[in-house]
């Protein structure tokens, strides 16, 4: 009886119509997958990607070269070297992150003092060499510049938590 | 000897100890800010409350509280932790939260004991107080919101250093420390106070911002800008010496150390010799080391041994100094001398060049005789020995000389060399003083002896010591107080001419025709005599190396393992702190290297057999960091005839306290420090 049972089956084709309307519901259901880089998929807003420097909405650096960052950084990815500014504050006169070494544990943002280092939302800054991800202060105070909104709105959105 | 129970320990301490000391003897660590053991007690913070049983209920200031037979004390009672908490409260209400831009922070005793006994958050919504900032010179950067007030800057200033320039103004909430009058601290010790603030009020100037404590690697070392051997950490980060801090040494610079020795190290990274340079046709061309000793071989094979010289200089180490003697003596030359400033030192018994009191010794002495020395230039930290021993007997000390301005009073006895002769004679109240003294100290200076009667000025102190009985078979109170670091050391090595060998001063005269400076660079390079090929080793671009025909890159006292010979003869050992920078190299590697150009290899191939040869030389360097203390029994005085004295006036060999030496010289901050006290000395004018 399984044998008539089987060979009937294989004649009709049961498996692959199956298979087929299996196909075809998944066809009609919405899509999981999205067309990055043209889509994107929300991030939460303690993500940790790439590093900026902040300023105050004067336009005065943040950081104050208090050197917690560097202390913390379990991969020694940030240098710093501080000396006193021409109107006597204490200030950063090189302050580079390898980006190579960096593990993206966000350590550096929780010791900041004064919310200067944060790791920001941005995770698409591949290079085609290795020398760009050797990050100067420049470059971080550029970071900080672009993404300012964002980091502003997620250390907000965080901050209840902190 | 009272005996008093502290937590269940029981301790026995002297009478009249405090018990914060006491508890100290008991391992048991009361928190202070004020009290500091070198100061005299204040009582001011009010941190190390305790508890004692049988008192009035109230916590007491165990710094200032003296112990009692029977006494038992609690320092870790309900009510002891509640009064702590209660005074860091009050400290902290106008102290600044800016621990992460202070350069204290990470070695700051108001931050870690605010970890041990200050609460997690602040009460104080009133505002706090700021206080502007003084300009106190450019060594030390104060920030007087800071300050709580405990003094101890006011005291060590007062005390220790003996230049009342600090001090507090109004009271309460309103109470500032100051100088009354904006100027820069006149005393030399004056960077000590950074160590001895507890908080972040000051700190230094030229680092300021500069690491944090956490960053760098601590090398123990042995400070070479003065000859008193003061012990020293050297804080470095990579290829930098970023600062330097005294390490505790009782029996030589207690825990002070002189500001040149402290601020000199910008003067490192300035002028440094860094690649060999050969003179070719008038001028200096870079070259490799192979080159330059090539140069020197060349010019060296035709001369007989006695046409070769050399002479060391003031910051070398013993190891290099005896390299250096050895290799000329393989070349058949007895001509070295470490003497570059021509002082008559007499090199033929031990006793005739140390200071044999020894540092510790001064304070047990009953009168001091200063000949030509001013030790507040010469030795800041030997100096601020013997302001303690007068705060605590008030000895009397006697000077011959033309430098008035010492820590403490002295009795200007006249300037000429010949007042020692009529202390001899007896005639004059401090020859009575002498005679009657127990242990008289006689100190020679090198501006005494670096003159052409040094010598007899050397023999007449000698014998004056002798007579006033200085010289006892428990006591020797025949002292020569050196300004150079190296000097000790190379007499104990015997770098002085031989049988037949020329002095400094007949090498630099045309006595020689190869002609070794050993970092040799105080004296008038043009002195040396036109023809003389000059070969000069050393770390910096001075006076020696600007006439020198070969040079050859040395490393500073910070970046070579070395062994140093204080002015007591205490041999001690400092380490590598950081590289020498480019081609330079450790300075007993280079006179190594050489010997096998030369093809007279020096018998020693580590720095540990060099160390073997050097104690074969002369014992001491076997004991380091020791000192032995003996008494004179031979009153056989040095070379010179006491009689032959001259009327010119002595004086102390430094005029300017911050630039001795090419290090010194180099360093911006020791510049600024001229340049503050001249304008503070045109001010008193």
């Amino acid at each position: 009886m399984a044998f008539l049972d089987r060979t009937a089956r294989s004649l009709v084709l049961g498996e692959l119509v199956a298979g087929m309307a299996l196909t075809l519901r998944y066809f009609f259901k919405p899509k999981v997958t999205i067309n990055y880089p043209y889509e994107k998929g929300p991030i939460s807003p303690r993500f940790k990607g790439e590093h900026a420097l902040r300023r105050y909405p004067n336009g005065e650096e943040r950081c104050i070269a208090c050197k917690l960052c560097e202390a913390i950084c379990p991969a020694q990815a940030i240098t710093i070297e501080a000396e006193p500014r021409d109107d006597g504050s204490r200030r950063t006169t090189r302050y580079d992150i390898d980006m190579t070494k960096c593990i993206y544990c966000g350590l550096c943002e929780e010791a900041c003092p004064v919310d200067a280092i944060v790791e920001g939302p941005n995770f698409e800054f591949a290079t085609e060499t290795r020398e760009e991800l050797m990050y100067n202060k420049d470059k971080l105070l550029a970071n900080g510049d672009r993404w300012e909104p964002e980091l502003a709105r997620r250390l907000e959105l965080d901050a209840p938590y902190r | 000897m009272p005996k008093l129970t502290i937590d269940g320990i029981e301790v026995e301490v002297p009478a009249g100890s405090t018990i914060l000391q006491a508890a100290e003897q008991a391992g048991i660590e009361i928190p202070r800010f004020c009290y500091h053991e070198r100061l005299s007690i204040a009582g001011n913070c009010r941190m190390c409350l305790v508890e004692v049983e049988k008192t009035p209920p109230k916590p007491i200031a165990s710094c200032g509280y003296p112990v009692a037979e029977g006494m038992v004390v609690h320092t870790d009672s309900p009510m002891v932790r509640k009064g702590r908490r209660g005074v860091m409260e009050f400290l902290l209400i106008n102290h600044p939260l800016d621990c992460p831009i202070c350069d204290q922070g990470g070695e700051c005793d108001l931050q870690d004991q605010a970890m041990g006994f200050g609460a997690d958050h602040s009460r104080y919504d009133e505002n706090k107080r700021a206080v502007p900032d003084k300009n106190l010179g450019p060594l030390v950067k104060t920030s007087m919101n800071r300050c709580i007030h405990c003094t101890r800057c006011i005291r060590f200033i007062t005390e220790v250093a003996g230049v009342p320039d600090l001090g507090a103004t109004a009271r309460g909430e309103h109470m500032e420390v100051g100088t009354y009058v904006e100027k820069a601290l006149g005393s030399e010790l004056s960077g000590n106070i950074i160590d001895l603030c507890p908080v972040g009020a000051l700190t230094s100037k030229p680092y300021a911002f500069v690491a944090r404590p956490w960053e760098l690697a601590k090398v123990d070392s042995i400070d070479v800008l003065d000859a008193v051997g003061t012990n020293v950490r050297i804080d470095a980060r990579g290829t930098e010496v970023l600062r330097i801090l005294p390490r505790i040494n009782e029996d030589v610079n207690e825990e002070w150390l002189g500001d040149k020795s402290r601020f000199s190290i910008d003067g490192l990274k300035r002028r440094r010799l860094d690649r060999p340079w050969v003179r070719e046709g008038g001028k200096l061309r870079a070259a490799t080391w192979d080159e330059a000793f090539a140069a020197i071989a060349a010019k060296l094979k035709p001369l007989p041994g006695d046409r070769i010289g050399a002479i060391a200089g003031d910051l070398v180490d013993a190891e290099s100094v005896l390299a250096l003697k050895d290799l000329l003596a393989s070349l058949g030359s007895t001509n070295v001398d470490c003497r570059q400033d021509g002082a008559r030192l007499d090199a033929s018994r031990r006793d005739f060049y140390c200071f044999n009191t020894s540092i510790a010794g001064i304070e047990e002495a009953d009168a001091i005789l200063l000949v030509g020395s001013n030790p507040r230039r010469e030795a800041p930290v030997l100096n601020a020995r013997i302001r303690k021993a007068w705060l605590a007997s008030g000895l009397p000390i006697g000077m011959i000389g033309t430098d008035g301005d010492l820590t403490y009073p002295v009795t200007d006895l006249g300037a000429s060399a010949t007042i020692l002769t009529d202390l001899h004679a007896g005639t004059g109240d401090f020859a009575k003083i002498l005679a009657a003294a127990k242990k008289p100290m006689i100190v020679v200076g090198q501006g005494a002896l670096a003159r052409p009667d040094g010598s007899a000025i050397l023999a007449a102190a000698w014998r004056l010591a002798a007579q006033v009985g200085a010289l006892s078979r428990d006591w020797h109170g025949f002292n020569v107080l050196h300004t150079a670091a190296g000097r000790v050391g190379a007499l104990d090595l015997g770098f002085v001419p031989g049988p037949n060998g020329k002095t400094a001063d007949a090498m630099l005269s045309g006595g020689v025709d190869l002609l070794w400076l050993l970092g040799a660079d105080e004296f008038d390079p043009s002195r040396i005599a036109a023809g003389t090929f000059v070969v000069y080793q050393g770390h910096h671009g001075d006076a020696g190396a600007h006439r020198a025909d070969v040079i050859l890159p040395g490393a500073a006292y910070t970046e070579k393992s070395g062994t140093y010979v204080n002015t007591e003869g205490r041999a001690q050992r400092g380490f590598m702190a950081v590289y020498p920078p480019g081609e330079a190299r450790e300075d007993w590697t280079i006179l190594r290297a050489f010997s096998a150009v030369i093809g007279k290899t020096l018998p020693y191939d580590t720095i540990d057999a060099l160390r073997k040869r050097m104690e074969q030389v002369n014992p001491v360097f076997g004991r380091i960091g020791h000192l032995a203390r003996f008494g004179c029994s031979d009153h056989t005085g040095p070379a010179g005839d006491p009689s032959v004295l001259s009327d010119s006036p002595l004086g102390s060999s430094i005029r300017n306290y911050y630039q001795t030496d090419p290090i010194s010289r180099s360093s911006p901050t020791m510049a600024a420090c001229v340049d503050a006290q001249s304008v503070h000395s045109l001010a008193a004018e």
